[in-house]
Order: structure tokens, then sequence, then C-alpha cells
């Protein structure tokens, strides 16, 4: 009788204190709603949205949905992150291994290199990039052209715009080496494994990733060209370049600093991994007679990422999560250009709040429970 | 026969290859340094690219004469050890090196040799360095915010007695010292509310109310970083040992408020505190916006400290928890008395970790609109008197923020390093 008391008697307190905390503030907004009349739904998602949004990876006009808009929202959101997640992974190992250099000077600027980014709050930074180091770049007609064919200017960074024909014949081509290398890989692993041989995989699996996309533009029909941004003038003083991509300031902005942010947490999680694997690892492998490249490849590397990947992987997160700061610089982003515009235009506080909180934590979760189940995979199994 | 192999330097010729090494890496040095701080080029007789490439490859030869193995002189060992073991360590020393060097002259003429500090108007800075005048004449904003200057006394006083009261627990008579964990937790934080509530809000006792609308600057910055620490610690510790509980029900509510906080950004936390939340309030209960953005992050940061402190729980021996059972402890007595003691001493280092990222989180709360540092920046940026100084602006911030956070990431790692030695 005890025992059940003890057992039931905090769980029902604790749902119920839970269930009326959430049933007191459902009464309220029910009641301040009908006060303010406004109802709540979820029926504005189809509305015209009438906002225009300065950069999107989609076709959007003021004329689509509030649904689209959200889309565009989101897509721009996963842009940035992808870029900066690329760009912060091969800084921070850079950095990583350079804290580990015997360089004196290396190390030591590594050292400060992380000290000082990882310092400097996210917003500051990109604040700094944007309102003041963005800033001092020339104006399109003065803008020098960099490897000849972009243009950085205070508008933003011109590129040329790939213009493809048969596009689909090359992306199957690339498809079918990706197909052709796995087959490869599991080949040359039962020819290791049953007879002891080995064959240079990489070499291989690297000419078949050139010579079949090559062989679609000789057989398949597929043309590229370049288009290449030129200057064109607006009207007496303003110039602009047209053609090409345009990346947009914001944009540059929030990749570079928060690549660089991230990049420092990066670098910490990369070093603590190559750490982490014992000096007798190294030197019992180089005992049995492997190469050092065999070392790191077979012995180190396999036991360093098992360290690695998972806190990086929760830095990857950490950076979708701080993209989110886009909107104090208004890139179009899912917080501004939902939890902002659409917000201000439709007063559906509740609505639209919860649906952006609920893609984060859905991004948040999918990231966490993938990372689970691979950690749960690659644990080294004790007997 | 004294020949000399440049590719292989070896230590029967060392004082040759030492003095040709380094005489070549002197000049590769004066070219670079002459080239930066002089604007003199020393190779202009020199085709095109290779003037710029030449330091580096006379560099690059000098270090490779001087790299040799055991030679028995200590300095040059050690230089050979730290910065010269082979080609390719060499050429990043050098590109290091000259990087710094040609950096130098311009970001020195600008932070300080061309800069501006005197006067108290933009009309003042007309060279071509940065304008520290700016900063001058707008620090007490930046630190101060909108709050009147003639009150400013009481903002520092405030910050000194909740600093004061800090370190009471320090000088505590031992007697005494078992309320310690009562004290930091409960009596603690409500006077340094109190404080900060008649001091800096003001309304009684003869100081004039400010509004909270009127506060900013950096000292804003403090009081949300403090007010969030001290509340989001013990929430903290109760859904720590929620999600570690047998009960499914505290399990399962403890997951779901964790997961749930970590896995949206700060900024929506914020958006829904300033548009989210009054909806839920009753409708004639009015809440400061500032109170509002330090509860969400108060919750926010709660859930990063339960999983801080949930670490510390797991990495207690099991044998900790079987033997204040068996002294007949019931859950209570052994978390009090057993588990929290040793956990927390554990969690420190992780506490502060968490403190420096909620710090360096809070310039966020400029986007629902209240003006800390980076708020107050914006406004003296747009400011019509003062355009255009973007760049000093940022820095300053940049400065201070760097120090704090410097300062912290230092505390909490020696934290660190002293409680690993205990164990």
């Amino acid at each position: 009788m005890n025992n059940i008391i003890k057992k039931y008697i905090p769980q029902i307190l604790a749902i119920l204190f839970v269930v009326l905390i959430f049933g007191f503030l459902t009464m309220n907004a029910q009641t301040n709603m009908d006060n303010r009349g406004i109802d709540f739904g979820f029926g504005f998602l189809s509305q015209e949205s009438s906002f225009d949004v300065q950069f999107s990876l989609i076709e959007y006009s003021g004329s689509d949905s509030y649904a689209r808009a959200f889309l565009v929202g989101l897509l721009n959101t996963l842009l940035v992150s992808f870029i900066s997640i690329i760009i912060c992974t091969i800084l921070g190992i850079i950095i990583g291994v350079a804290r580990l250099s015997s360089n004196y000077l290396i190390k030591n600027s590594a050292a400060w290199y992380v000290e000082f980014f990882r310092n400097i709050p996210l917003l500051l930074q990109i604040f700094f990039w944007y309102y003041a180091a963005l800033r001092a770049l020339p104006m399109p007609e003065k803008a020098d052209a960099w490897f000849g064919v972009t243009y950085m200017t205070v508008k933003g960074y011109y590129i040329p715009a790939m213009v493809w024909e048969n596009l689909n014949v090359f992306l199957y081509s690339g498809l079918a080496s990706i197909i052709a290398i796995i087959v490869l890989r599991n080949y040359a692993n039962k020819l290791r494994d049953t007879k002891g041989k080995q064959i240079p995989v990489l070499l291989y699996s690297v000419s078949l990733l050139i010579v079949l996309p090559l062989l679609s533009f000789i057989f398949g029909g597929v043309t590229l060209e370049f288009e290449i941004p030129e200057l064109k003038k607006l009207s007496k003083i303003s110039y602009i370049y047209e053609g090409g991509i345009s990346l947009p300031p914001e944009l540059i902005a929030l990749v570079l600093a928060l690549s660089l942010y991230t990049s420092t947490f990066v670098a910490e999680c990369v070093r603590a991994g190559i750490e982490g694997v014992s000096k007798g690892q190294k030197e019992a492998a180089a005992s049995v007679g492997l190469t050092p490249n065999q070392v790191l490849k077979l012995v180190i590397m396999p036991q360093a990422l098992r360290i690695i990947i998972p806190p990086t992987t929760n830095q990857y997160l950490n950076l979708t999560k701080n993209s989110s700061l886009a909107a104090a610089i208004a890139y179009p982003d899912l917080v501004l250009v939902f939890a902002g515009t659409a917000l201000m235009q439709t007063g559906k506080a509740i609505e639209i709040v919860s649906i952006t909180m609920l893609t984060y934590l859905t991004i948040s979760l999918t990231i966490a429970a993938i990372m689970n189940w691979y950690n749960k995979k690659i644990e080294i199994k004790e007997k | 026969m004294q020949t000399l192999n440049f590719l292989k330097p070896n230590r029967d010729n060392i004082k040759n290859y030492s003095i040709i090494g380094s005489f070549l890496v002197l000049v590769s040095l004066i070219d670079v340094i002459s080239n930066a701080f002089l604007k003199i080029n020393l190779t202009s007789f020199l085709p095109g690219s290779l003037t710029t490439l030449f330091p580096l490859i006379i560099g690059l030869i000098g270090l490779n004469m001087m790299r040799i193995d055991y030679s028995g002189n200590k300095k040059l060992d050690l230089l050979n050890k730290n910065i010269n073991t082979n080609n390719f360590n060499a050429l990043l020393t050098l590109v290091i090196l000259f990087s710094i060097i040609k950096a130098l002259p311009q970001s020195l003429s600008w932070m300080i040799f061309d800069a501006t500090i005197s006067g108290d108007s933009k009309d003042a800075c007309t060279g071509t360095g940065a304008c520290w005048t700016y900063i001058k004449v707008w620090f007490r904003r930046f630190m101060y915010g909108m709050y009147p200057n003639e009150f400013h006394w009481r903002i520092n006083t405030a910050f000194i007695l909740v600093i004061a009261l800090g370190f009471v627990g320090y000088f505590m008579k031992e007697n005494l010292k078992k309320y310690l964990a009562l004290y930091y937790v409960i009596i603690y934080p409500v006077i340094a509310y109190l404080v900060i509530y008649y001091l800096i809000s003001g309304g009684s006792f003869g100081l004039q109310w400010v509004e909270t609308g009127a506060w900013g600057g950096l000292s804003l910055t403090f009081i949300v970083s403090f007010f969030c620490l001290i509340f989001c610690f013990p929430l903290g510790m109760i859904f720590a040992l929620g999600r570690r509980s047998n009960l499914p029900a505290i399990k399962y509510i403890s997951i779901c408020y964790i997961e749930f906080w970590r896995g949206v950004p700060l900024i929506t936390v914020l958006f829904m505190s300033s548009v989210m939340f009054p909806m839920f309030l009753p409708e004639d209960f009015f809440m400061d916006k500032l109170v509002r953005v330090i509860i969400a992050i108060t919750l926010f940061e709660a859930a990063y400290c339960a999983e801080v402190i949930r670490g510390g729980l797991q990495s207690l021996p099991r044998g900790q928890y079987d033997a204040a059972k068996s002294l007949g402890m019931g859950y209570w007595k052994m978390h009090i008395f057993v588990i929290l003691p040793q956990a927390l001493k554990l969690v420190i280092p992780g506490i502060a970790n968490t403190f420096l990222a909620l710090v360096k989180d809070t310039p966020l709360i400029f986007v629902v609109g209240l003006a800390e540092l980076a708020g107050m920046l914006a406004l003296a940026k747009t400011n019509p008197k003062w355009l255009g100084f973007a760049m000093e602006g940022y820095i300053f911030a940049s400065i201070v923020f760097w120090i704090i956070c410097y300062a912290m990431s230092k505390y909490s790692y020696n934290l660190e390093a002293k409680y690993k030695t205990e164990r």
C-alpha cells in the first residue's frame, strides 16, 4: 500500500500539474482570442500572401500562398545551413589538425583563431560582416573581376550561372557511376577477404566518377554553357549586373559568420577526437607492418571518427538553429519570412510561432534520431 | 674538402650551413618588413610575380639549409623542432610570419596611429583611421542604454551590492556553512531581485521610477544573464532528477521538456515570449517585456542546464546510490545529502560553459526590441549625426564581449582542471 502511494501519487500530481498549466493557458488564449475577434485555425496557409521575398530558391511571387512562403523560408534556411556546414567542416578539420601540429607558429595561430571566433557572440559577428565589412566593398561599376568572371560588390556576389541541356542524362550518368563504385567496393572487399588481393579502389572510383559523366557530354548530347554576369546601367549613377547568379550580401555575411563561428567548435571536436586515440594504437599498428597511410586510414581515423562525429553533428544542429539569426539582418529565412512578415500580416501569433518552432524541432529531432541510430551502430561492442 | 649540398645539410659543415641559412632568412624578412612598413620594394628589379614570391623562396632555401638533425647546438635544435621540421612546415611558418607582418602596419595605423579620440562630435574625425571619438561619446549609452545619466550610480551600486552578496559564501562561519546551498538557491536570488528592483527600477525610497524600456547596454546583458542563471539552475536540477526518475510519467514529462527546448532556436523562443505569450496570460494581467524575456531564456537554458547536471548524476558510480540506500535513506535524503553534493561539484565546469553560452546568447534580445549592447549599436549606427561608424562600434562591442567570454572560458577551464585532480 505504502509503495503504491509512493509510486503513483507523485506521477498523478505531475500529470495534474502539467494538465492544469496547459488548461489554464488554453483557457486564457481562448478568452483573449474571443475578445479580440481572432479565430484559431490554419486556413490562412492557403490564402494569398501578397508580400514579396527578396531571395528565393523556388518561383515565388506575392500571389502565392502563405504555405509557399513558408517553403521559401524553409529552403533559404536549409540553403544557408548547408553551405555553412560544408565550409565550417573544411575549416574545422584544418584548424583542428593545425592545433595538433608540431609547428609552434601554426599551433598557436590555430589556438588563437579558435579563442578569437569562439568568444564573440554570433550576432555581433553577423552584424560585423554585414554592416561593417561587406559595406566596404566596391560599387558594381568599380568592382574588379575575381577569377575573371565573378564580381564581389556591395550589392552581392555575382557568379556565372550554368545553363544545362539534357541535364537529366548527366545526372543519370553520375548516378550510374556512384552505383558502379558501390558494386566495385563490394567486389574489392570480397576479393580482399577471400583471396587476400588488394585493388586500388580509390583510383578506380575517382576515374569512374570522372569518365562516366564525361562520356555523357560526348555521347549523351549534354551541353553546358556559362552565363556570365554583365554590367548594366540602370540610371545615371546606378549600375547592376545582369545574368548569372547573384548571391545577396545577407547570405554571404551569414555564411561567413556561421561557418567561422562553428568551425571553432568543429576544430575542438576534431582535436579531441584525434587526441582521444591512444598512442599505443598507432604504435601497435605500425609494429604489425602497416604503412603510415594505412595506420591513419585503418586504425586512427575509424577510432577518431567515432569520437568526432557525435559532437560534430551536434554542432551542425546548433548551426542550423543559429541560422535563424538571419532575421536580424533581413535574410529571408524561415524566421524572417514566416515568423516575421507573415505573422505581421495575419496576426496569427499562436499558429505561426508554433509552426516555426515545430519545424525546427522536427529538423533537430530527426537528426538526433539518426545520430542515436548511428551511435548505436558504431559503438564498440564489448563482450 | 668542404662541399655544400643544398638539399642535404649535414653537421659537418654546421657553421657554414647555419650562417648562410640564417642570412637568407634574414634577407627574406628584411624584404617583407621593408615592403610592409616602409613601402619600399627592394626586389623591384625582378619580373612580376617573382617579386612577391622572392622572400618566400629565399626563406625556404634558408630554412632548408638550417635544418640539421642533431646539430648539437641547442638553440638551433629548438628552432628546428618547433618551426622547421620539414619543407612543408617551413613553408607554413614563412606564410604565417609574412602575413602577420603584412597585416600589422595596416591594422595598427587604422586602430592607433591614424585614429582620432579627441573632440566630441563627428567633425573631429577627419583622419583615415578609426574614429574612437564615436565610442567615447556613446560610451555611457553602450553601457547603460537609455537609462537617465544622473541615475547611473544606481546601476553601479546595485551591481556592486549583488556581487558583494555573491561572495558572502566565502566568509560564512563554519557552523553556518550547511545553509550555503539554501542561501545560494533561495535567499540570494530573492535578495538580488529586490536589490535590482528597488535600486534600478526605483519607484520607492525617494528614487525615481525608471521603466525597463530605458534599460539597456551592457548592464542589461548582465542583468538578463544573471537572473537567467540563478533561475535556470534549480529548474534544471529538477528536470535532471526528473529525467533519471523511475516513475514513467515524471520521466517522460522531463524528457519532453528538455528535448523541446533543446530542439528550438532561442530566437523563436524570444518571438514566442514577445508575440505569443501575452495571448496566454489572463486578460487584465500585464507582464513586462523584460520579465517575459527573462522567463523565456530561463526556460530555454534550464533544458541545457538539466542535461549538464544529468551528465554529472550519470558519472557517479552506482555504489554511491546503493550505499545511501543501504543506510535507509529515502529518495530525497539520498539525493540531498549524498548524490547532489558530489554531482554538482562535477558539473561546475559544465555549468560555467552553459553560462558562457547564455552570455553569448543575450545579444539576441535585440530581436524583440530590448536594446542591450548590440541594440544600442544599431541605434547609434542609424543616428544621423554619427553615420558611417559601424566598424568602430562592432569592433568595440566585439572586444568587450571577447574579454568577458575569454575570461569566463579560462575560468571554467581552471575549474575543470581543479576538480579533475580531486577524483
